[in-house]
């Protein structure tokens, strides 16, 4: 296992919320998985250009990873390893609502997403602004972009295994 | 309307920690009070004649992933409550409550130290495999048993004769059975327990070491019926593995396992064990896909609870017929999130239906006859004296069938699809009337509330895979009917 290193924007703020509807749901150990995930096999300095406009919500801010392949990979990976597919699946939702299709509750833009997942929602969506790492929010918000079909195909992964769900473009069956 | 009441301050999140569609199995009347559940974890007692709050306790905690859905059960002045959570590495527990404070008066965890599962001299198990010392802990991998499931959210009987209530246990999580090797006791099983102190008497496993969620949680019907020529004092009970059962309800022996539908994950009961025959083949894990688990996740028969009739002498089970493909994956157990690693996508069994309702002879062990349905038949049935069994079906059809043939009386298409219970009361009017509400949801109908997406057959647990022509079926409902004879 590699060292954990807390990139200086690691840290979010504390305990409020900008909607003040904060969800209760808990993330006591997410400190030990985050261990697993500050792994990165390539280390590089991602520059966090857009943290500061989101605090300052609903102020409209640019996605620092739109269309980038790595982002979207790595994006696909720790919405596996972040339980996000336990509640959403593989897009088509159950336990929270499917993020492939064309309904967006609370917005469908690079900023509302990042704010869905970094603040979470009262309905049950848990958040993680705070207990993981800014640049790994991006990275999640680019590939639930590219579940919605908003990544170009070219950056989008291709999954390999045998329980792939069908990609956004496909008509339904 | 003579009163409504709602509680305070219910937290809407728990809608994020309930695995399959937020729902509520029912409520409980008895010393002028009703008694319910809120998916958030609270037990409420309401003031029957005004509707005046009584008392709420707070009985699931919420952070660590636990909700209630289940109906409570009031035996002698306790108030019965189990909880939900599963699918959430939670560690699941039956809590008795004062009928008249709401205080806690006993709780029994599923999994665990024999002090906290309330196992002490008096557990006297059928099956030597069930006996030795805090067995809740050793057939775990260390400290999993803390965040293994085995939660207590379907029926509790009790039998005021022999002084026992029973109940089933849940799965065991993750779902990835290979993170968890051991047959993960208490889970998956049942257990008779005294009332008062809720200490165990018998304990009996349906599905050790489970491999594919099938919670032992079924309701038990509990009939005295000859058996071998000898009258029994039995406990029946369709379980999610795929066979009835029927056990000695005193001693929790098998006296026998049948299988009433097409199953692959196992080869029958040992009768001299009561240990179910696993197939190795069909066992989920790392890196493989396993084709044709049948039956699937939400097994033979999930909730819905079947009826019995003493004229017929046959029990009435809807249930589906359903397989599955299924992949492990690597769970994480994060607090207050899914913890189960599987993909799973489920698709209609043999013959291409997916719900049946099904007659069967418990003292023969034998289906009588068996009724197709196009969806899960995921309601409850109701069967009279006046030789009528009723049911709904997911696309909305109330129906009535003759009990001895199965033949279609009457139906009637209501506004939504039906997964309740229906019921039958004698009115102030000296008529007997039936209602059922409808409204679709539940784990099979998740995709019409939920929009879920059908290009994804792994959503919702995998159901979406064999559910994704519902909507053209039904629309959301939420609507209660009675009928009456003319
Ligand atoms: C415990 C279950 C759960 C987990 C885990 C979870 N979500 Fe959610 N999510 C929900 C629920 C429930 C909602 C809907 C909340 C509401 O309506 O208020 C939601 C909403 C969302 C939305 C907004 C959707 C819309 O239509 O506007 C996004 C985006 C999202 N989640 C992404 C994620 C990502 C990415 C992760 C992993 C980091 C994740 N979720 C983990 C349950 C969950």
């Amino acid at each position: 296992m590699c060292n954990v290193r807390r990139s200086p924007f690691a840290v979010r703020r504390g305990g409020s919320s900008a909607s003040g509807q904060r969800p209760t749901a808990n993330l006591f150990l997410l400190a030990v998985l985050l261990a697993l995930a500050a792994c990165h096999r390539e280390q590089r300095s991602i520059a966090p250009t857009a943290i500061s406009a989101a605090r300052t919500f609903p102020v409209r801010v640019n996605n620092p990873y739109e269309g980038n392949a790595y982002a979207i990979a790595e994006g696909q990976r720790l919405y596996e390893q972040y339980n996000c597919s336990g509640c959403h699946f593989h897009g088509g939702g159950g336990i929270g609502p499917a993020l492939m299709d064309n309904e967006w509750i609370y917005g469908s833009s690079p900023a509302n997403i990042y704010t869905s997942i970094a603040e979470g929602r009262p309905n049950g969506m848990p958040s993680w602004g705070g207990h993981i790492p800014d640049y790994q929010i991006w990275e999640l918000t680019t590939y639930v972009r590219a579940l919605g079909g908003f990544e170009g195909r070219v950056a989008t992964a291709s999954r390999s295994d045998e329980m792939e769900a069908k990609r956004a473009e496909e008509p339904k069956k | 309307m003579k009163w409504s009441y709602k509680p305070k301050d219910i937290n809407q999140s728990a809608k994020g920690i309930a695995c399959c569609d937020w729902v509520n199995r029912g409520c409980a009347f008895a010393n002028g009070k009703i008694f319910f559940n809120t998916l958030d974890g609270k037990t409420c007692a309401v003031n029957a004649t005004n509707g005046q709050e009584v008392w709420v306790t707070q009985v699931a905690n919420m952070a660590r992933g636990e909700s209630i859905t289940m109906a409570p059960l009031v035996v002698k002045n306790k108030v019965l409550v189990g909880d939900s959570g599963g699918e959430f590495g939670v560690r699941g527990a039956l809590t008795a409550l004062d009928t008249e404070t709401g205080k806690q008066i006993w709780k029994a965890y599923s999994i665990g130290p024999d002090a906290d599962c309330l196992i002490g001299p008096n557990f006297k198990p059928f099956y030597p495999s069930d006996r030795g010392k805090d067995l809740g802990v050793t057939s775990w991998p260390p400290d999993l048993w803390k965040i293994g499931g085995g939660t207590v959210w379907g029926w509790i009987s009790y039998d005021p004769q022999l002084d026992l209530i029973y109940y089933g246990t849940a799965n065991p999580g993750p779902w990835n059975p290979e993170q968890r090797p051991g047959d993960n006791k208490w889970t998956c099983g049942i257990f008779a327990r005294r009332p008062d102190s809720g200490e165990a008497v018998w304990f009996y496993q349906w599905s050790p070491h489970d491999e594919y969620d099938y919670d032992g949680v079924n309701e038990q019907i509990l009939v005295d019926v000859p058996i071998n020529g000898r009258m029994r004092k039995v406990l029946v009970r369709a379980e999610r593995n795929g066979h009835v059962y029927v056990l000695d309800r005193t001693t929790g022996e098998v006296l026998s396992a049948t299988p009433f539908v097409y199953i692959t994950t196992s080869k029958g009961v040992d009768p001299k064990t009561g240990r179910l025959i696993p197939n190795e083949e069909k066992s989920p894990g790392f890196g493989r896909v396993v084709r044709e688990i049948c039956p699937a996740s939400p097994g033979a028969k999930d909730w819905q609870p079947s009826a019995y009739s003493p004229v017929t002498g046959l029990l009435y089970i809807p249930h589906q017929n359903l397989c599955q493909d299924e992949e492990g994956v690597q769970a994480n157990y994060i607090a207050g999130t899914p913890y189960v690693g599987a993909n799973v996508k489920m698709y209609a069994g043999p013959g291409g239906h997916r719900g049946e309702y099904d007659a069967w002879d418990p003292i023969h062990a034998r289906k009588v006859w068996s009724i197709r349905e196009r969806f899960p038949v995921w309601s409850g049935t109701l069967v009279t004296a006046g030789n009528v069994a009723f049911y709904g079906t997911m696309e909305g059809w109330f129906k009535a069938v003759n009990a001895t043939t199965g033949d279609l009386l009457w139906q009637f298409k209501t506004g939504s699809g039906i997964v309740g219970q229906p019921v039958t009361f004698l009115a102030p009017d000296g008529k007997q009337y039936i209602s059922v509400l409808s409204g679709v949801g539940g784990w099979s109908g998740a995709i019409v509330p939920g929009q879920l997406d059908p290009r994804d057959g792994t959503a919702a647990l995998g159901f979406v895979n064999a559910m994704g022509d519902l909507p053209m079926y039904t629309t959301k409902g939420g609507m209660l009917y009675t009928f009456g004879l003319p």
